[in-house]
């Protein structure tokens, strides 16, 4: 993935930070909010919303299982409508890709619909490096770019950012990159999408060179599907006279009839909408309709290392519509940038450490960032289970193992961090299976229990500093068992 | 090796011990949700549409001209695009400019025409949508996105399907497709509904009653 988060703390440190800073937190709490009751409402006014849930899990599942016959279908098909598929192993080979090509059109600006995928190769920085100028035209995508910030929301890049903060940003920003903002802007949403279509308008009139990625690629047809609220996507994808799509490898769907599932499950999951205001699908190049020419680049950069995980995998059926992040109360609390990825949440955090290996300081946490309360699970259109991929990359992180990277198995090591942990646990392995060493270990906490300190010392320090420590019974279970026979005496 | 070879390799290799796929994928959600006659079916698309502020009309086909007149008239309307198969009778009664829908127009030609008026392919009743499919009665994808009025008259109860499974049946996958659902939003500020961004500004579907 990027370097753009090399270097960021492990999450837990960054988000006490997030958890002090109260605006942020306001922001947060009112946009999750506001939408989770959306989701619902209209979730539940579709009745065969669990079969829908059940056939979008299969579909996916069937599809990561002959991926490497779905990859070829798709080749061809793209391939047969007149498009060109280019194949990137990891972020680098992408950006070198999609470089070459944009300057294959003699141009020096790419305007560009918000896309994930772009996003984790870091490709508006690599443009940059090569004297390519990305506009990102999505609304939040905009105010993140103008903002100088980073995405922290898979759907809406800039939820910590309110309306009074983005009113700033334009009125400050946007005459740097082009039109200014209009005079006397003030915070009302309506004024503010009316000072990006203004901003962004010239851009798109004059645009030669689009990017994109999709939701969804059909591999039967050769089919790429864009699913948007704004319009810029549409612009993005017919205006211009070269169109690139950078698509993860995961997003194929076998057969158009598959679309029925997720163009129903998607909209209501992300923006709680019946149906998003524009669906875009094309499929190759259409003669004098669109783009002349189309370029496909499939991307792995790590999606294959994360298919040969058995219990990780299903991180792969993931169609990125940020319902797990919107009811996740870490989520709510710590905000996205703690997470240290273009994907934060429940989901970023079991598909993060899968994409990049868990071998930096927050990788290896995110599994940790989650109190594994389960909502994220039962509000996923494509049922990931992911409270439990967290407890197997818990695992992972702490015992080591073998794992795939960049298509080969290695061995991972145990992690530094977890010693404490682990002799704690070889320590009560002992107890457990000496039974006069804990009956006596008990009763000398029971006895002592007057003095028993509120917090750990040493290295269990950072576990009891965020937890009560269990207060110790006066009496010992298994004596208090004895005693009374289970309380058959009466005595309680 | 090549990186398309390198990345089927590795998705062969991750797959190997992959258990052999067994459960079935089983279609049983609904084709569509709930019954209703044809008539309620044409209602339920005119509440959906109009929940996301699309304008909705409804007429047969000797009112079509006029309406479609007078509502280039109330929007002031300088000029209007037309597709290249566009029924010529509706547009018989304005006398507003037209402008061809022609491969050759700049886009900045495109941002100075005040309407489009198109068909459109089907239209979905239970998310109130419409589907165009760039034949000759609607155009290119692109006339219907630069002008910030758009007028679209469907056929009831012809075009009309009432779920998205349905409409996705009498679709094309080669052509382009564009779903529209209300006038352009955004939910970026705030995960509020604001209407009105890059696309039309103003939708209007004219249900037209077939004879």
């Amino acid at each position: 993935m990027s370097g753009t988060y090399l270097g960021m703390p492990a999450f837990a440190d960054a988000a006490r930070e997030a958890v002090g800073n109260t605006t942020l937190r306001g922001n947060l709490r009112h946009a999750t909010h506001t939408i989770r009751a959306k989701r619902a409402k209209a979730v539940t006014e579709v009745s065969d919303w669990a079969e829908l849930r059940e056939a979008g899990k299969r579909i996916k599942d069937h599809t990561l299982r002959h991926l490497d016959r779905y990859l070829v279908r798709l080749e061809e098909s793209v391939t047969a409508a007149g498009g060109v598929v280019h194949w990137a192993a990891d972020a680098d080979e992408a950006n070198e890709i999609v470089t070459q090509l944009v300057k294959m059109t003699g141009e020096t600006e790419v305007v560009k619909v918000k896309s994930m995928a772009t996003q984790e190769i870091g490709l508006n920085e690599a443009l940059e490096a090569e004297g390519i100028h990305a506009y990102e035209t999505d609304l939040a995508e905009l105010i993140v770019q103008l903002g100088k910030d980073r995405p922290s929301h898979i759907l809406v890049p800039a939820i910590h950012r309110n309306r009074g903060e983005i009113r700033d940003i334009f009125a400050r920003e946007m005459s740097e990159w082009g039109r200014p903002a209009p005079e006397g802007l003030t915070d009302s949403p309506a004024e503010l999408a009316e000072a990006a279509r203004l901003h962004l308008r010239e851009k798109f009139l004059r645009a030669k060179v689009g990017i994109s990625g999709a939701n969804f690629m059909v591999a039967e047809t050769g089919t790429l599907v864009v699913v948007e609220s704004e319009g810029n996507g549409r612009m993005c994808l017919t205006l211009p006279e070269t169109l690139i799509s950078v698509v993860g490898i995961e997003k194929i769907v076998p057969t158009w009839q598959d679309l029925e599932v997720f163009l129903q499950t998607l909209p209501r999951s992300s923006t709680a909408e019946r149906m998003n205001p524009y669906t875009s699908t094309w499929t190759g190049t259409t003669d004098q309709d669109g783009p002349g020419a189309f370029h496909l680049v499939l991307l792995d950069n790590g999606r294959t290392d994360t298919l040969a995980d058995e219990v990780g995998r299903q991180a792969l059926r993931c169609i990125r519509c940020s319902a797990c992040l919107n009811v996740c109360p870490v989520y709510e609390r710590a905000g996205g940038h703690a997470y240290g990825s273009v994907y934060p949440g429940p989901i970023g955090a079991i598909l993060s450490p899968q994409l990049r290996g868990t071998g930096s300081e927050i990788d290896a946490s995110l599994p940790y960032a989650s109190s594994l309360c389960g909502a994220c699970y039962e509000v996923c259109p494509v049922a990931i289970d992911i409270p439990e991929v967290l407890v197997h990359l818990r695992e992972r992180v702490v015992q080591g193992g073998e794992v795939t990277r960049e298509g080969n198995k290695v061995v991972l090591r145990p992690a530094k961090g977890h010693a404490a942990e682990r002799a704690a646990m070889r320590a009560a392995r002992w107890a457990f299976t000496h039974a006069g060493a804990l009956r006596t270990g008990q009763r000398v906490a029971s006895r002592t229990r007057r003095f028993h300190p509120r917090t750990l010392p040493g290295p269990g320090r950072a576990w009891s500093g965020t937890r009560d420590l269990p207060p110790v019974p006066a009496e010992p279970f298994r004596d208090w068992w004895q005693r009374t026979r289970g309380g058959k005496d009466g005595d309680r | 090796m090549n990186s398309r070879e390198r990345i089927l390799g590795r998705v062969r290799r991750a797959l190997a011990k992959a258990p052999a796929d067994e459960t079935p994928i089983v279609r049983d959600y609904l084709r569509e949700h709930g019954q209703r006659t044809v008539a309620e079916t044409v209602e339920l698309l005119a509440e959906n549409l109009a929940d996301y502020r699309a304008l909705v009309h409804r007429t047969d086909a000797a009112g079509l001209p006029v309406l479609i007149a007078g509502l280039l008239d109330e929007r002031g309307a300088a000029s209007v695009l037309v597709p290249p198969g566009l029924d010529e009778e509706w547009l018989a009664a304005t006398g507003v400019t037209r402008v061809t829908d022609r491969a050759e127009s700049t886009p900045d030609e495109l941002d100075r025409v005040s309407s489009v008026v198109t068909a459109c392919a089907v239209a979905i009743a239970e998310t109130g949508t419409i589907v165009l499919d760039g034949s000759p009665d609607q155009g290119r994808r692109r006339i219907t996105l630069v002008p910030d009025h758009h007028i679209c008259v469907v056929r009831v109860p012809g075009q009309v399907v009432s779920s998205v499974p349905q409409g996705l049946e009498r679709l094309d996958p080669a052509r382009p497709l564009t779903w529209i659902s209300g006038p352009s939003a955004t939910s970026d500020i705030e995960l509020d509904r604001v209407e009105g961004v890059h696309g039309p500004r103003t939708l209007e579907v004219i249900l037209v009653g077939e004879d």
